[in-house]
């Protein structure tokens, strides 16, 4: 090799894409070269210099979650055109509204689907879960730290919901907000699953006592829970599939076996 | 019973990527919301046409298709940055020989070049240039990864490389200079 065969090897050889013949041969002519050294090393460090100082943009949590939403809203028009009249969830309500039905139980937890007199509200937890991601408003108190959400809903609402990070299960805390449910102040936590947003509205309940199991419904392309417990009425709402909803709602309960006031 | 729909599916191939789809739009069109506009735009077709994703590099996959979003938004919007810009002229053997430093101080000086400023140079490249630095530099991609993406031959990939690189030493001298006569 000569020195006039060098600035051809010089991108590759900074790039890391000389085979090995090239780059040993490469090397022995730099070996015996100060001044084709000199161009290679400058033309490394100049390399190395852009590449550390080059900024890595990350898609910002707005964007995210406003792709969640029209994923999932272009996942329902592609269920509609499929099926026209749809084995979507009116038929189900119906269903649900004439009985109770037990859909499937887990350990100890019932599971049933929602009876249709909540329809108004289970649609009100869905726009409110969509309006949450719309308007890059998804909290008020941006925090993973349990005892910074906690307080913060003290003097704002007259509820104490549990407050739990459960990251280290998978579903960190990303923080809560103050949002409206069926025209009654809620608390919205904030949680998070894989990519997916999760809002855990809790208002106060309207009837006294806990029901024993999890309600259950799918709308507009997202998983609804709905549970009542220490006079609070709990609903889920998600794109995640109904089984990792499920996992999440079974998780905040475990940890708040005893409700803090 | 856990039988997953088409919108999980597409969660966890495409999702992953976000990043690297974000930062790619980001830097071709130098605007935040444009490139979260594009990026969005890029997924629901992406998830419209995923019954055609018959599996394999699924980065490659989401990022022609950003790719082909932000060029068609592109010259839709700013036509006049995606005239090719990238004619492959013999220009550039002449600047590639006076791409190397003239001095060690001046090494030293390129190095220290604060990344604020080295951005806003990158930025004031020709597109096809920014382009394959953010290929190279951040998604880390190897020059046929590149080239299969931008359908170009490799050679094409290396020396466009190389005059993005000799450019943007340029900009910078030119721009550290002046303080280094001061």
């Amino acid at each position: 090799m000569i020195c006039k065969d060098v600035p051809d090897l010089i991108q590759p050889a900074v790039d890391g894409e000389l085979d090995s013949a090239q780059a040993a041969a490469l090397e022995t002519h730099l070996h015996d070269c100060a001044e084709c050294t000199r161009l290679v090393e400058a033309q490394r460090n100049w390399r190395r210099t852009v590449r550390a100082g080059m900024t890595h943009f990350s898609a910002p949590d707005r964007l995210r979650a406003r792709l969640a939403v029209s994923l999932a809203e272009a996942d329902a028009a592609a269920a509609r055109t499929e099926r026209p009249r749809g084995a979507g969830w009116r038929p189900f309500a119906m269903a649900a509204s004439l009985a109770f039905a037990i859909v499937a139980s887990s350990g100890l937890t019932a599971y049933f689907t929602l009876p249709g007199e909540q329809d108004s509200i289970v649609d009100g937890v869905v726009s409110a879960h969509v309006r949450s991601l719309m308007a890059a408003h998804l909290t008020d108190v941006p925090s993973s730290d349990q005892h910074t959400v906690k307080p913060w809903f003290h003097g704002r609402i007259d509820l104490a919901p549990p407050v739990d990070d459960l990251a280290a299960e998978g579903y960190p805390l990303v923080g809560g907000r103050l949002d409206y449910i069926d025209r009654r102040p809620a608390a919205a936590l904030v949680y998070r699953h894989r990519e997916h947003p999760i809002n855990l509205f809790v208002v106060a309940a309207v009837a006294a006592g806990d029901a024993t199991g999890i309600a259950s419904r799918s709308e507009r392309g997202y998983n609804v829970l709905h549970w009542t417990s220490g006079g609070m009425a709990f609903w889920a709402v998600s794109d995640l599939d109904l089984g990792e909803l499920k996992d999440f709602a079974r998780l905040y309960r475990t940890a708040n076996t005893a409700p803090a006031s | 019973m856990v039988e997953q729909s088409r919108l999980q599916r597409f969660n966890e191939v495409a999702v992953p990527h976000l990043d690297a789809a974000y930062n790619l739009a980001r830097w071709l069109t130098r605007n935040e919301h444009d490139a979260e506009d594009v990026v969005q735009e890029a997924y629901l077709r992406a998830f419209k046409f995923f019954d055609g994703y018959r599996g394999g590099d699924s980065r490659a996959w989401i990022l022609k298709i950003v790719r082909h979003t932000t060029f068609t938004w592109l010259a839709r919007n700013r036509p006049s940055e995606v005239v090719a810009s990238d004619e492959d002229g013999d220009d550039d053997r002449a600047a590639a020989a006076n791409g190397a430093p003239r001095s060690d101080p001046e090494t030293l000086l390129l190095q220290r070049l604060d990344a604020e400023l080295l951005n806003r140079l990158i930025d004031q490249l020709p597109t096809p240039y920014r382009e394959v630095l953010a290929l190279r530099e951040i998604e880390d991609l190897s020059y046929r990864e590149i080239a299969e993406l931008l359908a170009l031959p490799i050679g094409t990939v290396m020396s466009r490389l190389a005059r993005a690189r000799e450019r943007l030493q340029r900009a910078a001298r030119g721009s550290v200079t002046p303080r280094l006569v001061k």
